[in-house]
């Protein structure tokens, strides 16, 4: 193959919101009959990147040239004509109207300003069959098809434009593995007529599966561009969370003697699974021990927790929980069980703005004991100021307004609404996101007390040394399975990493 | 194959003709074609002012501000015709007035963000007030050619006849289907009220589309004034008070969304003429007071609002 110009080229680029450098000197290229692959974590930069490049955003500093030529875009109209198109996570298309309207709205055959229906159906239909290998109805609504159909239409939709620059952001991330295949199918077949590839996926196989080259972000800074088949997986996800592999061979072991202080098996999951969520995966959690979840975002880590809380529901295995055997049908079932989930959404899932500290301490409590049962204003005065005071929350404010509290501070309110319950197992999702290093130190401290107590907790951070640190045993995510487990004393990062990054490396 | 969008449509029309056969069965002299012309010349303006509400909710949006429009054209109308202002300049200024105030809104609602149900509330009570300010009692019309539209019958076979009101509504509901269906802005409107958030990524003019929207309702509701002055011959502050919820359950029963995003003008066509069915049965009972009309509509409003969510939970289900 000749190493040929890149189609599309970003240099030096530069983007600022309020507060956030969101990217400073990033260097993207794209080369036309190539899949690249964009990879980084959570804020890495990759969907401002890409919304930069669409137009959606604008940018601070830095050139975009396509094809050699210098181009501005101002909205997704303009990238549109200059060629490019991008299919987002989410659909992002009109569940109402038909799939043929779908593919050309904006851009319908007309005559007179009158839409010819019957050319655009037409046209619609051989589309979706010659470039996409598709067979439906087009006259029916998006909505009546599933969304890995969905999927190829935004896809069809960008090619009906002549695309030259393809973007795929995420577009497996509510797909199963047949639909992937497809799908994969479908970008080998387009890269091979030309078109320049961008691909961003939270899959680390499905990027070694499909990508030429691979672009790394970290905190809007530029890594690297690599040749897929010169990286190896390990260096991938060390270059993605930002540690040398060399240097951490040489971290100190963690302390992790609480392994044994715990025989009494408190939660048992076999098999407990849902399709197109997390794929059936054992787990076994003791009294007062503590086990961390780790792995990449989007590895499924949130997904576990979600069906041991209930919060969705599984399709196959059972969970044992003291007396109770089977499967967890909502949240209420599991907090009547003993089981707490501080969700890793602080903001949307988890505090009441509005609402003083106190109220959103009681709440829990006050749920579990029927909204009848009112708890007494003195006793929720008693409730707050004692936690307050455990939990160190400052300022010691019953009455503050939630929202005027640092986000560690509405986290350990959180936690307290939760300890109030006196749960069996706490599941943390991400205790410590958005919040600074000394609010963090203590929450981790706070968790190996409770567990010290008696109290068993899942504990799931992105951050690995927080995840070792804390945990007595590690489970081990990779692309919504349940890898390995490791014995947390025992772990290295450089061993939880290898684990994380997959086996066999390419 | 029967597509699951035109359920609505297919329970609305079946309703429609449900209820004028049992008109038909218990009064005698309900079944002509006359009881139906006179539906249409009844309710010529309510018809008008509901297509472009139709619009309106299509694109996710609601319009409160109809029948204070249709007060305020009837007086604007009926004072400057009372000052010797000829026709054919007052009719183009009220329309004119009437996209003004339609576009203000919806560029207010799509620039500032504000909730259409606010925006439109405020426009509500701005233009019922202005009514007052222009004079708080009735003006009536006599100019010669108000009176002609007003007494014009257009005679059509089998002995019956419309009036010239008719005619525009019936042009109007041709128009708004052709535009809904045929033509950019109205699928546009579709596309916004389906997922504005998509409808911007996708490219779409969402900011005109919708500014649009809010300037034909405003268009629609100043016709309808029009017409409803043909219909009345006077002006008054009162006029069409609360129309806009009749206006607003007619789209409804015609099978619209009120979450937007799906619906059509010709259902909008029958849901305006079971309201009229509705008001003719009562008043053929004669025994039955005139809120009767109103207890049906609530009803049928909350069949139908509860007909749509099934439509809408099976759907979902059928998917996952």
């Amino acid at each position: 193959m000749i190493e040929n110009e890149p189609m599309l080229r970003m240099t030096g680029i530069h983007k600022q919101f309020p507060g956030v450098k969101a990217l400073s000197g990033v260097n993207f290229r794209l080369f036309p009959g190539e899949v690249h692959a964009l990879m980084g974590e959570n804020g890495a930069g990759k969907s401002t990147l890409i919304k930069v490049l669409t137009g959606v955003y604008t940018i601070d500093a830095g050139r975009v040239d396509m094809n050699g030529q210098t181009i501005a875009v101002h909205n997704p109209q303009e990238a549109k004509q200059a060629g490019i198109s991008t299919v987002y996570q989410e659909v992002n298309l009109c569940p109402n109207l038909s799939v043929a309207e779908n593919i050309y709205i904006g851009n319908e055959p007309r005559s007179l300003g009158r839409i010819r229906w019957k050319e655009m159906n037409r046209n619609a239909e051989r589309l979706l069959q010659d470039r996409l290998h598709l067979h439906i109805d087009v006259t029916r609504t998006l909505q009546s098809y599933s969304v890995a159909v969905q999927q190829l239409i935004a896809i069809a939709r960008a090619l009906s434009v002549s695309a030259q620059v393809l973007i795929l952001d995420e577009p497996t991330s509510s797909l199963d593995q047949s639909e992937v295949a497809q799908l994969f199918k479908i970008m080998r077949k387009l890269k091979s007529e030309g078109l320049a590839i961008l691909f961003v996926t939270h899959f680390l196989d499905q990027v070694y599966e499909i990508s030429d080259r691979i672009t790394i972000l970290r905190n809007g800074e530029f890594v690297g561009e690599y040749m897929a088949q010169d990286l190896p997986r390990i260096e991938l996800v060390a270059k993605m969370i930002g540690k040398e592999l060399s240097l951490l061979e040489q971290l100190p072991k963690q302390s992790g003697e609480g392994a044994e202080r715990c025989a009494e098996i408190l939660l048992e999951a076999s098999r407990l699974g849902k399709r197109g969520s997390i794929e059936p995966f054992d787990i076994r959690i003791h009294k007062g021990e503590i086990v961390g979840i780790a792995g990449l975002l989007g590895s499924g880590r949130t997904e576990l927790a979600r069906l041991l809380f209930g919060a969705d529901r599984a399709d196959e295995g059972h969970v044992q929980l003291g007396g109770y055997r089977g499967m967890m049908s909502s949240p209420r079932q599991a907090i009547d069980l003993g089981i707490a989930f501080c969700s890793e959404n602080r903001k949307t899932e988890g505090i009441i703005d509005d609402l003083t500290v106190r109220e959103n301490i009681i709440l829990a409590l006050q749920a579990t004991k029927g909204w009848f049962r009112a708890i007494s204003r003195k006793r929720q005065d008693e409730i707050a100021e004692e936690y307050i005071r455990l939990l160190n929350i400052n300022p010691p404010a019953p009455e503050q307004l939630i929202r005027h509290l640092s986000g560690g501070n509405q986290q350990k309110v959180l936690l307290a609404r939760w300890l109030l319950t006196e749960p069996g197992l706490l599941i943390l999702d991400e205790p410590t996101r958005g919040i600074d290093v000394g609010a963090k130190a203590e929450i981790q401290k706070l968790v190996v007390t409770l567990a010290e107590k008696g109290m068993s907790v899942l504990f799931i951070s992105s951050e690995l040394e927080e995840v070792l640190r804390v945990s007595d045993r590690v489970a081990i995510m990779r692309d919504r399975r349940k890898v390995q487990e490791i014995q947390g004393g025992a772990a290295r990062q450089s061993e939880v990493m290898q684990a994380i990054a997959g086996g066999e490396q390419r | 194959m029967l597509k699951r969008q035109y359920v609505p449509l297919l329970v609305t029309v079946g309703l429609f003709i449900l209820l004028f056969a049992a008109g038909s069965f218990r009064y005698t002299g309900f079944f002509s074609l006359q009881v139906l012309m006179n539906l249409l010349i009844d309710n010529s303006f309510l018809l008008i002012a509901a297509v472009g509400m139709t619009f309106v909710i299509v694109s996710g949006g609601i319009d409160l501000s109809v029948g204070s429009m249709i007060a305020l054209t009837t007086m604007i109308s009926a004072s400057l015709l009372q000052q010797g202002w000829p026709p054919y300049i007052v009719i183009p200024l009220v329309l004119s007035l009437g996209i003004l105030f339609g576009t203000t809104l919806g560029a207010m609602i799509h620039y500032f963000n504000i909730q259409p149900f606010i925006a439109t509330l405020a426009g509500m009570f701005l233009a019922r007030g202005l009514c007052y300010v222009i004079s708080i009692n009735t003006i009536t019309i006599d100019n010669a050619f108000y009176t002609t539209m007003a007494q014009t019958k257009i005679r059509l076979p089998g002995n019956t006849f419309v009036s010239i009101s008719v005619i525009i509504a019936l042009l109007v509901v041709a128009l708004g289907i052709y535009v809904a269906h045929y033509t950019r802005f109205g699928r546009n409107t579709y596309a916004v009220g389906g997922n504005e958030q998509s409808a911007l990524l996708m490219g779409l003019p969402v900011a005109r589309t919708k500014i649009m929207v809010y300037g034909f309702s405003g268009l629609c509701s100043s016709l309808a004034g029009v017409v409803f002055t043909f219909y009345m011959l006077s002006g008054y502050g009162l006029h069409a008070s609360g129309m806009e919820l009749d206006v607003i359950a007619a789209v409804v029963i015609g099978g619209t969304l009120l979450t937007g995003g799906v619906g059509f003008v010709f259902g909008t066509f029958f849901g305006v003429m079971i309201q009229g069915v509705i008001q003719t049965i009562i008043s053929f009972e004669g025994t039955l007071s005139s809120w009767w009309t109103r207890i049906v509509i609530g009803v049928l409003l909350l069949l139908f609002i509860l007909l749509q969510k099934l439509l809408g939970e099976r759907r979902l289900a059928e998917r996952s």
